[in-house]
């Protein structure tokens, strides 16, 4: 019984007692407080993005609804709720009612593994004591962790690949099967840089993560390197199909993208989706570089903010961090054209995967080097050199395979 | 509690074995195989072995059948089958003869191999422990010890295919002006 708890919600103090009402209880709250806040930033968001983005363009953007416009989201879901819900009639019932639910429910699942707060100063581990109990300022945290987030992530696909393969028209179709190729080929970059989080903080527990990132210097951001960080955070963005990877929904090619034939709340389900990813990512991005809930702190000086208890900064940290992350997504959006497909593919097979491994295997081996107590100067250059050799056979194969392909002709 | 979720668990693997054999549209029959791999997670995960049930999920539900999907919907065979004709005639037969054997072969297995099922290895770490790492920890340790060679060449196999595929799905430059002419 408490075995299975464990292996579904994770090393969490909570458990200790076996299960009881009051932890039961916390369990629930905890779902609940998730819920409602994926739900309010998800509606913060689009309001953020819209303002943001008329900002850069020199407009002013949503005004009319609200202090600021803040509460437009709101008025665009109550009036796409009213909507008519069509169903084409070449429509695959079952799947077209099915895709925007496959959409909507990983985005939340994987917000479940964020650490939102707590203490990890003094090495407390982000325990925090509610009602009683110890517990963590997160919904689960089991022991696979980040590989959630990636299993999570891979399952987004099917929502957007069904949405237009059921749609049963000819442009939908086309904007899913850009979309699956896109994420399937993005996902293995993404999975590569994570490795190289994973291998220099020794867990795979976002908790474990955030806990030994506890100076600026011990951040992964600079532990890994920084080629990890850009890997990942290009690759994600492709993930979300946001600007500038976002030929899902290249609007002047295919008229809407997968989700032309949709309409009213199974629509909203996907904008809504969408959004909250991009939250969710952000979150992972601030989680897995840039220490989560923890303070800025150089040395032994910490940033402090005064008044506010340790386990409640923990939350206001991991909000400012997020909100960078989603300003820049926004940045990208307003600044950026979007690729050719051609170009996407090659970004993500010639570079992204081959850089992110290329830099894996160097981290391994300074790993290794520090392990058996060799010579770093002597390691590092001989690994440096070995992959600059791999890089040079790889462009003597793209040369090679662009010459045939040249001679030959298109491949269909 | 264990055996609620078991049961759960074996009624996704069971339906959704159900629905790849039997459903018409290869769409729904592959959103069926989906399902089934999805009830062998969650058992993965009541057997405590979360890096499998994760494995699973990432290789086979979002990769395996993701491509799956992508060969019928790019090769347009999205429509439902008619199963009365039957290219091949000695298939049905011989599936059925192949999967009682296949049968009669699990059930001694199991029979023959219950006793040694009760009984639990003896380096085992349970999540019990503490150790949030475990379990990723003894997997790393006898694949690249014990099984290194099994794993390369499984990782060698695994290239060969994908080289053999590009080579075969190649046109020949004189094969590709004879469509030409032809068309």
């Amino acid at each position: 019984m408490i075995a299975i708890t464990r292996s579904l919600l994770g090393i969490d103090p909570l458990f200790d007692g076996g299960l009881l009402w009051t932890p039961l209880f916390i369990v629930i709250l905890k779902v609940l407080v998730v819920f409602v806040i994926g739900l309010v930033a998800t509606m913060l968001m689009v309001w953020f993005e819209r303002k943001a983005i008329a900002g850069m363009q020199n407009r002013i953007g949503p005004n009319k609804a609200g202090p600021f416009g803040l509460l437009q989201t709101l008025a665009d879901g109550i009036k796409l709720f009213f909507k008519e819900d069509l169903l084409p009639e070449r429509a695959d019932r079952l799947v077209f009612r099915l895709a925007p639910y496959l959409s909507f429910v990983p985005a939340f699942l994987a917000f479940a593994i964020i650490p939102l707060g707590g203490d990890y100063r003094d090495g407390n581990g982000g325990v925090v004591t509610w009602f009683g109990h110890q517990t963590r300022v997160q919904l689960a945290d089991p022991p696979i962790g980040v590989l959630f987030a990636l299993a999570i992530s891979s399952i987004a696909v099917y929502g957007i690949m069904l949405a237009g393969w059921s749609s049963g028209s000819k442009y939908p179709l086309l904007g899913s099967v850009r979309a699956s190729a896109q994420m399937v080929s993005y996902e293995a970059a993404l999975g590569l840089s994570l490795a190289a989080v994973i291998l220099v903080t020794g867990t795979l527990s976002t908790s474990g993560i955030v806990g030994s990132q506890s100076s600026l210097g011990s951040w992964n951001i600079v532990a890994t390197g920084v080629i990890p960080f850009i890997i990942f955070l290009i690759s994600a963005t492709a993930e979300l199909n946001r600007p500038p990877f976002d030929l899902v929904e290249a609007e002047q090619e295919l008229v809407g993208g997968f989700n032309t034939e949709y309409s009213s709340i199974r629509f909203s389900l996907f904008f809504l989706a969408e959004f909250m990813n991009t939250i969710t990512m952000s979150a992972v991005i601030v989680t897995l570089f840039f220490g989560g809930p923890q303070p800025i702190s150089i040395g032994n000086t910490t940033l402090d903010i005064p008044l506010i208890n340790n386990s409640l900064e923990g939350s206001i940290w991991l909000i400012a961090k997020v909100l960078v992350f989603l300003y820049i997504y926004i940045w990208f959006r307003a600044s950026l054209p979007r690729f050719r497909y051609d170009q996407l593919m090659d970004l993500g097979w010639k570079f992204l995967i081959p850089a992110s491994l290329g830099w894996f295997m160097l981290l391994a081996a300074q790993r290794l080097a520090d392990n058996e107590n060799w010579d770093q100067l002597i390691v590092m250059p001989l690994s440096i050199a070995v992959i600059l050799v791999c890089f040079i056979f790889m462009q003597l194969a793209f040369r090679a395979s662009s010459k045939n392909r040249e001679s030959e002709g298109a491949a269909f | 509690m264990e055996l609620f979720v078991f049961i759960c668990a074996a009624a996704m693997v069971l339906a959704g074995a159900l629905g790849v054999v039997l459903r018409s549209n290869p769409v729904h029959a592959a959103l069926s195989l989906v399902l089934t791999l999805f009830g062998i997670a969650v058992m993965f995960v009541s057997q405590q072995a979360e890096f499998l049930a994760a494995v699973q999920v990432v290789v086979y539900a979002g990769a395996i059948v993701v491509l799956f999907l992508f060969v019928i919907m790019l090769l347009g065979v999205d429509r439902a089958e008619n199963l009365e004709t039957e290219p091949l005639g000695i298939q049905r037969p011989l599936a059925i003869i192949l999967s009682i054997g296949f049968v009669a072969l699990l059930v001694t297995t199991i029979v023959q191999g219950r006793d040694s099922l009760n009984m639990r290895g003896d380096g085992l770490i349970t999540a019990d422990s503490g150790d949030h790492d475990a379990n990723i920890r003894q997997i790393a340790r006898s694949i690249f010890s014990n099984y290194v060679v099994a794993f390369e060449v499984t990782s060698v196999l695994l290239i060969v295919a994908v080289v053999g595929t590009v080579v075969l799905a190649r046109k020949r430059k004189s094969e590709k002006d004879l469509t030409v002419v032809s068309a």
